[in-house]
């Protein structure tokens, strides 16, 4: 249990997808001017991290490795396996969106669909395959089970939710700043993000 | 030889490199741009691994361009892209050990590379092969420029290194008696956020006044 709270309160904060890693960059630059529509792009991809990093989990394990029900290694067919599994979720939840919510399907318009190449899910599939490796007793990053899985998706995806929202929110705010023509738009957004990562380095020593 | 390489093709080619550029102008390709920055060795690899890659997947779709039904456009692009980044994730892994495990996920995350994905679906799905290929290498050549400029001015910086050689000589640290020290800073992510903006604003501020 405490290895559960402690891999998402550090995947929240202190691995943060945007201010550690930068992924999910080009979705999040382009959503992020309001913030509705940025907290219902940031719900939409938790809820495919959800879904992907656990079947990931488990196509690694029992799959694709050595030990695997087809008995031969074949991580090397990884990329495309999980590429595969994160478009046909996106497509599922495209339809979920669309059946049960449509004013924010119109609003997120093509960015629901381009959650499939959002760097960020891709990523935290690629990062849990590197975290299998750990050794749960002595890393807090390890994953050793479908429930981490579980706990770095979740807390992943909030991450991500709270880097966006937060920048939506400023971005809101600075529409009525005078900014230098050349820095308008990406420059001054680059920058705030940079200052947001700044702040989100002093979580880096924490302990739980 | 002169169909080649005419006027078109040869703009197809250079105006990413500048007037076109996909980091700084078309706003692609941000995540790694940012992330494998942090020395220069890394960044100049990833530059020729994604520019290898544009322009093999590139070429590749625009051949099967026309039998390709829409309905599975995507993941048909996807499939390619990913195959070719498996191949040269494993040659890195056995050529440049050392820098495949410091780019670690970022290699594979090459196939979700917003470049890749916007150059398939603006350039190779209406082109031929040719201007597809050299398509590729011009996108794949102006996003290096900015990793590589983003790599330099990181590493000086922060490490007083270039590509592992000691350019900051050791007698200047404060710890032998010097006066400079290290800008830590710029071996944090945050850094290079900061970096890469300023590289937009010069490079717009350039191009509003050649455009002037």
């Amino acid at each position: 249990m405490e290895h559960f709270i402690s891999l998402f309160v550090r995947s929240i904060f202190v691995d943060n997808m945007i201010f550690a890693f930068f992924l999910g960059m080009c979705s999040y630059l382009a959503v992020s001017k309001t913030v509705k529509t940025s907290f219902g792009l940031g719900v939409a991809v938790t809820f495919v991290l959800l879904i992907t990093v656990p079947v990931d989990y488990l196509l690694q394990t029992k799959v694709l490795a050595a030990e695997g029900i087809l008995g031969v290694d074949l991580t090397f067919l990884s990329f495309i396996l999980f590429i595969a599994v994160i478009a046909g979720m996106v497509q599922l939840v495209e339809m979920v969106v669309e059946r049960f919510s449509p004013s924010l399907y119109a609003a997120l318009g093509i960015f629901l669909p381009l959650i499939a190449v959002n760097c960020a899910i891709m990523g935290a599939s690629l990062f849990m395959q590197q975290r299998i490796l750990l050794d749960p007793e002595t890393s807090s990053q390890a994953i050793g089970g479908v429930s981490d899985c579980i706990a770095y998706a979740l807390g992943s995806g909030i991450g991500w939710t709270l880097a966006i929202v937060g920048l939506a929110a400023i971005r809101e705010k600075m529409a009525y700043s005078d900014v230098p023509k050349p820095l308008q738009g990406l420059g001054i957004t680059f920058i705030t993000v940079g200052l947001m990562a700044m702040a989100f380095m002093c979580f880096s020593g924490l302990k739980i | 030889m002169s169909k080649l390489f005419s006027k078109e093709n040869r703009a197809v080619l250079t105006n990413p490199l500048n007037l076109d550029n996909p980091v700084t102008v078309q706003v692609l390709g941000i995540c790694s741009a940012l992330a494998v920055t942090s020395q220069l060795k890394p960044a100049l690899v990833m530059g020729l691994s994604v520019t290898v890659i544009t322009a093999f997947s590139n070429v590749i779709i625009s051949l099967i361009r026309k039998t390709i039904p829409n309905r599975i456009r995507i993941i048909v692009q996807l499939v390619v892209v990913a195959a070719l980044v498996t191949i040269v994730s494993n040659i890195l892994k056995a050529y440049v050990y050392d820098v495949s495990v410091q780019l670690s996920v970022y290699v594979g995350l090459i196939i979700t590379n917003c470049i890749l994905m916007g150059r398939l679906e603006a350039f190779a799905m209406q082109n031929g092969p040719w201007e597809s290929f050299l398509d590729g290498i011009g996108n794949g050549l102006g996003y290096a420029l900015v990793l590589v400029i983003v790599g330099f001015v990181r590493e000086l910086l922060g490490f007083g290194t270039l590509l592992g050689f000691e350019i900051i000589p050791q007698s200047a640290l404060l710890e032998y008696g010097g006066t400079y020290m290290h800008n830590g800073m710029m071996t944090m992510p945050a850094m290079a956020l900061i970096i890469v903006s300023l590289v937009i604003w010069a490079h717009r501020a350039y191009n509003k006044e050649g455009k002037k």
